[in-house]
């Protein structure tokens, strides 16, 4: 597996599919994608990434723990539901925003940010399974 | 084609929403957020437990207004997202509901704050705490849950921080009882979502109050005894019940002690409530015909219980025989579905979370004075505290359904109740394991607390934190033993709001259906 | 076109509950992984099965413009793949952790927990 090949195109295929998990993250409100999708492609980058360079190398990439990405995944997952609070509709009712930046009309919405947290929860609980399964590996 | 302005009131809560009505997702809510903020915290120990108390003082606290709020104004339902039921996911909060919520909520703060003394910094580390936050938001949602797929998502969300919680140490014998705990119970959340996918092809809905209502009008040409069926079997492998039992006496001693008090107070009863809540509300004439059924299940479960306590060496392992006579009875309240059975039933689940909570909480004390759980070795505790010794022994009593301690009146309850209607060998069954019962637990007090000790005791005195909590529950379960009639009048209300839901029905369909 | 689906889940599930039958962990998970999947086509089965186009509403508008298959078996399926994957990832450690530790991977021999000459309780002083 480890064959210079794939050592070297790895990196690049790493950031070429986080970008791409972004992108399913943000397609994800009208259209087929969303936060769990995206996260797992993600989490398949880490993988590719861990399976060239080792899981030493992934956990330096990553700077927080997978744990506590997805905790903090977990965290504003809540606040997006509980902002409606605020606005007397019931709990985790979409809530929309329209700030205009640079000219263009961006629309922000509470259900994105939902999704942001699903993203993050499962980037971080599945990455840290796998990392835990390829150290098992290592050793 | 031009969008056409869509009537949306016929989909979505056009109406402000009151904040009282908050209360009804905010148990739920509030400890995945206390979750979430301890995970991202499990670095600090010293946080943690500071963290973690007042999180779930605020949990009691906020379920003690829900019972407030539901004792005064009938049941109260929030749908999630403004989507009007049946499409939304409504969560109702019934009084059934909120008593086992607040008494998890009880349960879960006391074994938060045993734990202060008692997991040490590795057990913090794996994250007792963030872990004990989400078996708790997993609990309060399956309480407060009016759909049932909702319910199966609460069940799966309190088994995985269950296994999270009893493999915490990662002990050979911990991971052996995990293996048993995760195989079984998944296979018996498998059954529920398994009967749940007919349910759904059956009747095109998932919320409770919608399926309470197409159920009893459309009774003659649905399989309802199927579902019926289906779901006493998935919900009694959750609840221990007799010939499906095996994980819990291969698992519950394995774990942190204090992780053993907190499942042996809220998993099974979770159980306890999906019957209740499946069986006496949805489908309550498939109930009457299974109720022989129960019944021996019932019968079988208190007597195995019982006689399994009787032969164990372990007291932790004793202690798990008992939950499951435990079971027996509230099983044996369900078969016979009469406003007293029900309501024996609940008392009992009730009074099992605190009591069976305070009992592992006394053993995992024992263990730590002596050093062993074994009653041939255990010895001379009495002379070590005749503080703990007292309380054990209410405790004793309560488990054993001796007056004047809470025990005594939900198995009077549920004996009357067979009695009304001539099943007097299930009134046999409850006092025979009763008595029995008396005799194990009266066996470990004689031995571990009266015989002399046959080593040195740990000269440790018993930190406040560990004995607090012990205190708080024997002292409820003395007060609820001593005066039952405002928690009597309560559970009586909560029976009849399950026999009849008409009230939970008027609140998810307020214009009605 | 339910038939083959019936016929299909039955398949699913007596080869599920057949390697839940074994002895050895790694045939149990199996047997686990197939019993998800063939709850999620029950599921699916019992939602309907319509040869129609996927529920997704176009721009501009507010209601879907032509029949469209059922919504709602699909997201309980893809919750119920979402929990089904989580717990066979966790189950994978465990009986791998399993057989590090105790040695097996045969749940027969695994009695740590339940010891079989466990003593009985002393009957006197």
């Amino acid at each position: 597996m480890n064959t210079l090949i794939f050592r070297t195109v790895a990196p690049f295929l790493t950031a070429l599919m986080v970008l791409f998990s972004l992108f399913v993250l943000l397609r994800g409100h009208n259209e087929p994608g969303g936060g769990f999708i995206g996260g797992l492609i993600a989490v398949s980058a880490f993988a590719i990434y861990g399976i060239a360079n080792g899981i030493a190398a992934v956990r330096k990439a990553l700077w927080f723990h997978p744990m506590t990405i997805s905790a903090f995944g977990l965290f504003i997952a809540a606040i997006a539901g509980l902002m409606s609070i605020f606005f007397a509709v019931p709990f985790m009712t979409g809530l929309w925003v329209y700030p205009v930046i640079l000219g263009v009309e961006i629309p922000l919405s509470s259900v994105m940010l939902f999704d942001t947290g699903v993203y993050l929860v499962v980037v971080g609980a599945i990455t840290s399974i796998a990392l835990a399964l390829e150290a098992e590996e290592d050793a | 084609m031009a969008a056409t302005p869509t009537d949306l009131s016929a989909a979505l809560v056009m109406t402000p929403v009151a904040t009282a009505d908050w209360l009804v997702v905010l148990p739920p809510a509030w400890c995945i957020l206390a979750g979430a903020v301890l995970l991202m915290a499990r670095k600090s120990l010293h946080l943690q437990g500071f963290l973690a108390v007042p999180a779930l003082a605020v949990l009691v606290l906020l379920d003690a207004l829900l019972l407030a709020h539901v004792a005064a104004n009938g049941p109260v339902t929030m749908v999630m997202g403004r989507w009007l039921p049946p499409f939304g996911i409504a969560f109702t909060a019934d009084l059934t509901g909120v008593l086992f919520a607040l008494a998890g909520a009880v349960v879960a703060l006391a074994g938060a704050v045993h734990a202060l003394t008692d997991i040490d910094g590795s057990g913090r580390r794996y994250g007792f705490y963030p872990f004990l936050l989400l078996l708790m938001a997993g609990v309060s949602g399956a309480f407060l849950t009016g759909d049932i797929f909702n319910l199966y998502v609460w069940f799966e969300v309190l088994l995985i921080s269950s296994f999270g919680l009893i493999t915490l140490g990662s002990e050979p014998r911990q991971i052996d009882g995990a293996i048993k705990y995760a195989f079984l119970n998944l296979i018996a959340t498998t059954l529920f979502l398994i009967t749940t996918g007919y349910l759904y092809g059956i009747f095109g809905t998932l919320n409770m109050a919608d399926i309470a209502a197409k159920a009893a009008a459309g009774r003659a040409e649905l399989p309802l005894m199927t579902l019926a069926m289906l779901y006493l079997t998935a919900f009694g492998m959750k609840a221990a019940a007799f010939p499906v039992n095996f994980w819990l006496p291969a698992s519950y001693h394995t774990p942190r002690i204090v992780v053993s008090a907190l499942f042996a107070g809220l998993l099974t009863k979770v159980g306890i409530y999906a019957l209740l809540r499946t069986l006496i509300m949805l489908f309550p004439v498939e109930r009457e015909e299974l109720s022989f059924v129960i019944a021996l299940t019932g019968a079988a479960t208190m007597l195995l219980g019982a006689l399994g306590a009787l032969g164990q060496n372990d007291i932790r392992r004793l202690l798990g025989y008992l939950v499951i006579s435990g079971i027996g009875v509230m099983l044996a309240g369900l078969s016979l579905g009469s406003p007293g059975g029900t309501g024996g039933a609940i008392f009992y689940a009730l009074h099992s979370m605190v009591v069976m909570t305070g009992l592992y909480m006394a053993a995992g004390l024992a263990g730590r004075l002596s050093g062993t759980f074994d009653l041939s070795r255990l010895g001379g505790l009495y002379a070590r505290s005749a503080l703990f010794s007292a309380l054990s022994l209410v405790l004793f009593f309560a488990v054993s359904g001796l007056p004047p301690f809470s025990g005594f009146w939900p198995k009077v309850m549920v004996a009357k109740a067979a009695m009304d209607i001539g099943a007097w060998w299930l009134a046999a069954v409850v006092f025979l394991s009763g008595f029995l019962t008396t005799i194990a637990v009266g066996r470990v007090f004689l031995l571990a607390y009266w015989r002399p000790a046959g080593g040195a005791l740990s000269a440790e005195t018993i930190p406040a934190s560990a004995l607090l909590p012990l205190v708080a529950l024997t002292a409820l379960t003395a007060v609820f033993g001593l005066f039952p009639e405002a928690l009597l009048s309560t559970i009586q209300l909560a029976a009849q709001g399950l026999a009849d839901p008409r009230a939970y029905i008027g609140s998810v369909f307020p214009g009605g259906n | 076109m339910e038939v083959p689906f019936v016929l299909l889940i039955g398949l699913f599930f007596s080869a599920a509950v057949y390697l839940m039958l074994s002895k050895f962990l790694v045939r149990v998970l199996l047997g686990v992984v197939l019993l998800g999947n063939a709850v999620n086509l029950l599921i699916f089965t019992n939602g309907r099965i319509l040869r129609e186009v996927p529920p997704i509403i176009p721009a501009g508008h507010d209601v879907p413009q032509a029949l469209t298959a059922n919504p709602l078996p699909q997201a309980l399926i893809l919750t119920a793949i979402v929990i089904s994957f989580s717990f066979f990832a966790f189950l994978l450690v465990l009986v791998y952790r399993a057989y590090q530790d105790l040695g097996t991977d045969n749940g027969n021999e695994m009695r740590l927990a339940e010891p079989e000459n466990d003593p009985l309780p002393p009957t006197g002083y």
